[in-house]
């Protein structure tokens, strides 16, 4: 156990409340002096609301004395990507476009936190409108890898990922579209999960591709996650993809033996030529592992895979230009003051607004759709898209989950693929496919490069079985044991 | 797909409503026809009778209970609106006069 009470887990902090050991103000208020300490070196959060965060924390207090805790994250410090609604909060999605944008309701994921008690402490930074792999792309700050402050934390979700390694919150909720909380998750050496698409209602979340978005869970353990997740899971009837399924108690149902007797594919795609040896090496061993556990390891194929980078940045890219086509200098606070007929009103907020990688992606996505190109482009990538399921599908009826390195490399430096947004591209490339799929997938820290980097390992599940996947999950970290490693600052 | 994709880099930027000034002009059209240039695999899927996925797992017709709810308050709906008078958003003149 951690001897520092920014890297105890949810599931310890939660004891130590119930046991009156600490206060959640008290706890909180070692939350703010951790963020106010190491944020100058981290760089995770774009804004706080300290005197709401107390109020929260000290509303917490009343109702554990006097036995009416909401749930075991009632008084707990909870990070937000700074993509997901809280009424009267900012919302900037790290865009020039929201810099003022206050948020007029709630998302329905905060608001189950809410009602679970939860403290919101710190909108986390992101790239801009989620769009990205490093962070690099925010319009507001850069935010580092706390494991090495020279090196990205990953994206997009890189400020959630940041701050629940760092011990600046317990843990925190991300979005993911294409690897966007397993990826940051996997370079920070904590735990990130993208539920299966329909699992956590959208509403609230500012939409990026509405048919590969999914809000979830960043924790420092398999289990933290798993409360995390069963409290913002279930149906929204605001939320018209959320799916009508009765939600379990995730966190009790882990079973540390779970590895017995699964079968567990390994898909030589995703061992290819662009995965650093080092990484290569940590998730062999996680296999090795899982076998010595009890698990069947077998091969499975899933030939699409490479398809993956163009049939995502296709249709992601085209849902993008639609969806941030409100954007557009009439509703959402930024209007450009050169402006002197409705078209300029359009192109000179959007061009004022919007940062460079969100301009690419819109234009990419406008070329997609438009005349000419739409069959060629857009349609075939939907195929591709049915190509890629089958295969999942087709490999899910003969293994329980599938294993992955997370990530091709461990976290890179900054500025290294800036220059070249396909290589920035490319390192989405083991998370992707399971969003094209719609399927749970969850990164599992899986040891250190030996610059002392983190890996992870990826874990892919059976729509909607995430009891199961976190199950494994569970097992695997029981059996390794890197939950308990953090950085030193 | 021709062999050499290219991208009419003005009418997309029209398209998407976003003026770009020449650098940018330069750099997206470079950039992005590497981009689709990487693209050019998936013209060498046969997809012959594939049904095209909008989302991952089919949903027909979500109907929910007609039940009336409280509305958001104008002032409310309206609050991040740069420009507003009398409970409405300004905007440039759209239609020009006869």
């Amino acid at each position: 156990m951690s001897q520092e009470i920014y890297y105890k887990k949810l599931t310890e902090l939660d004891e130590m409340l119930d046991k009156s050991e600490i206060s959640a103000v008290e706890l909180l208020k070692e939350f703010i002096g951790r963020t106010k300490q190491i944020e100058p070196q981290i760089g995770a959060f774009i804004s706080f609301d300290e005197s709401r965060a107390l109020a929260q924390a000290a509303e917490s207090d009343k109702r554990r004395a006097s036995g009416r805790k909401l749930s075991a994250l009632d008084g707990i410090p909870v990070g937000l990507k700074d993509v997901i609604a809280v009424r009267g909060q900012k919302l900037t999605c790290a865009s020039k476009m929201l810099e003022n944008y206050v948020s007029p309701y709630t998302a329905t994921a905060a608001l189950k936190l809410e009602d679970a008690g939860a403290v919101f402490w710190g909108r986390l930074n992101m790239d801009e409108f989620a769009m990205g792999s490093s962070c690099e792309n925010s319009a507001f700050l850069k935010t580092k890898n706390p494991w090495d402050t020279t090196r990205i934390p990953g994206g997009s979700s890189g400020g959630s990922a940041a701050a629940t390694a760092a011990g600046e919150c317990v843990v925190a909720l991300g979005s993911d579209t294409g690897g966007s909380i397993r990826q940051p998750a996997s370079l920070c050496g904590i735990v990130g999960m993208k539920p299966t698409y329909g699992l956590v209602s959208r509403y609230g979340l500012a939409a990026f591709a509405s048919s590969l978005d999914q809000i979830g869970p960043f924790a420092r353990s398999v289990k933290d996650a798993a409360v995390l997740l069963g409290t913002i899971a279930g149906h929204d009837p605001k939320d018209s993809t959320s799916v009508k399924i009765d939600i379990p108690d995730y966190a009790a149902q882990l079973d540390a033996g779970a590895l017995s007797g699964k079968t567990l594919g390994v898909a030589a795609e995703y061992f290819g030529d662009g995965v650093d040896a080092a990484v290569r090496k940590r998730v062999e061993e996680a296999i090795e592992l899982c076998r010595s556990k009890g698990a069947n390891i077998k091969e499975v194929s899933l030939p699409h895979t490479d398809l993956a980078i163009p049939v995502y940045y296709i249709i992601a890219t085209a849902e993008a230009s639609s969806n941030l086509a409100r954007y557009d200098g009439v509703r959402y606070t930024h209007r450009s003051k050169l402006a002197d007929d409705v078209i300029s009103l359009y192109t000179k907020s959007r061009a004022e607004g919007f940062g460079e990688e969100v301009k690419r992606r819109i234009i990419l996505g406008s070329y997609v759709l438009s005349s000419g190109y739409y069959d060629a482009y857009y349609l075939r990538a939907q195929k591709v898209r049915t190509l890629i399921r089958r295969d999942f599908e087709r490999a899910f009826e003969s293994v329980d989950a599938i294993l992955t390195p997370t990530s091709p490399t461990p976290a890179f430096k900054f500025g290294e693929k800036t220059a070249n947004p396909l290589a920035m591209y490319l390192s989405d490339i083991c998370t992707i496919n399971v969003n094209l799929a719609g399927l749970p997938g969850i990164s599992v820290p899986c040891g250190f490069t030996p610059e002392g980097l983190p890996v992870g390992l990826q874990i892919i599940g059976k729509a909607f079985r995430e009891s199961e996947l976190l199950s494994i999950a569970y097992a695997y970290e029981q059996a390794a044991g890197f939950s308990d490693a953090h950085p030193n600052l | 797909m021709s062999d050499k994709p290219t991208i009419d880099i003005n009418y997309v930027a029209k398209l998407a409503r976003i003026e770009l000034d020449e650098n940018e002009k330069a750099k997206f059209s470079a950039q992005l026809e590497q981009v689709l240039d990487y693209f050019k695999k998936l013209s060498e899927v046969n997809v012959d009778g594939v049904e095209p996925s909008a989302h991952a797992h089919s949903i027909y017709n979500v109907w929910r209970d007609d039940i009336p709810t409280a509305a958001m308050p104008v002032e409310e709906a309206l609050m991040n609106a740069p420009a507003k008078r009398d409970n409405q958003i300004v905007v440039p003149k759209v239609v020009d006069e006869a």
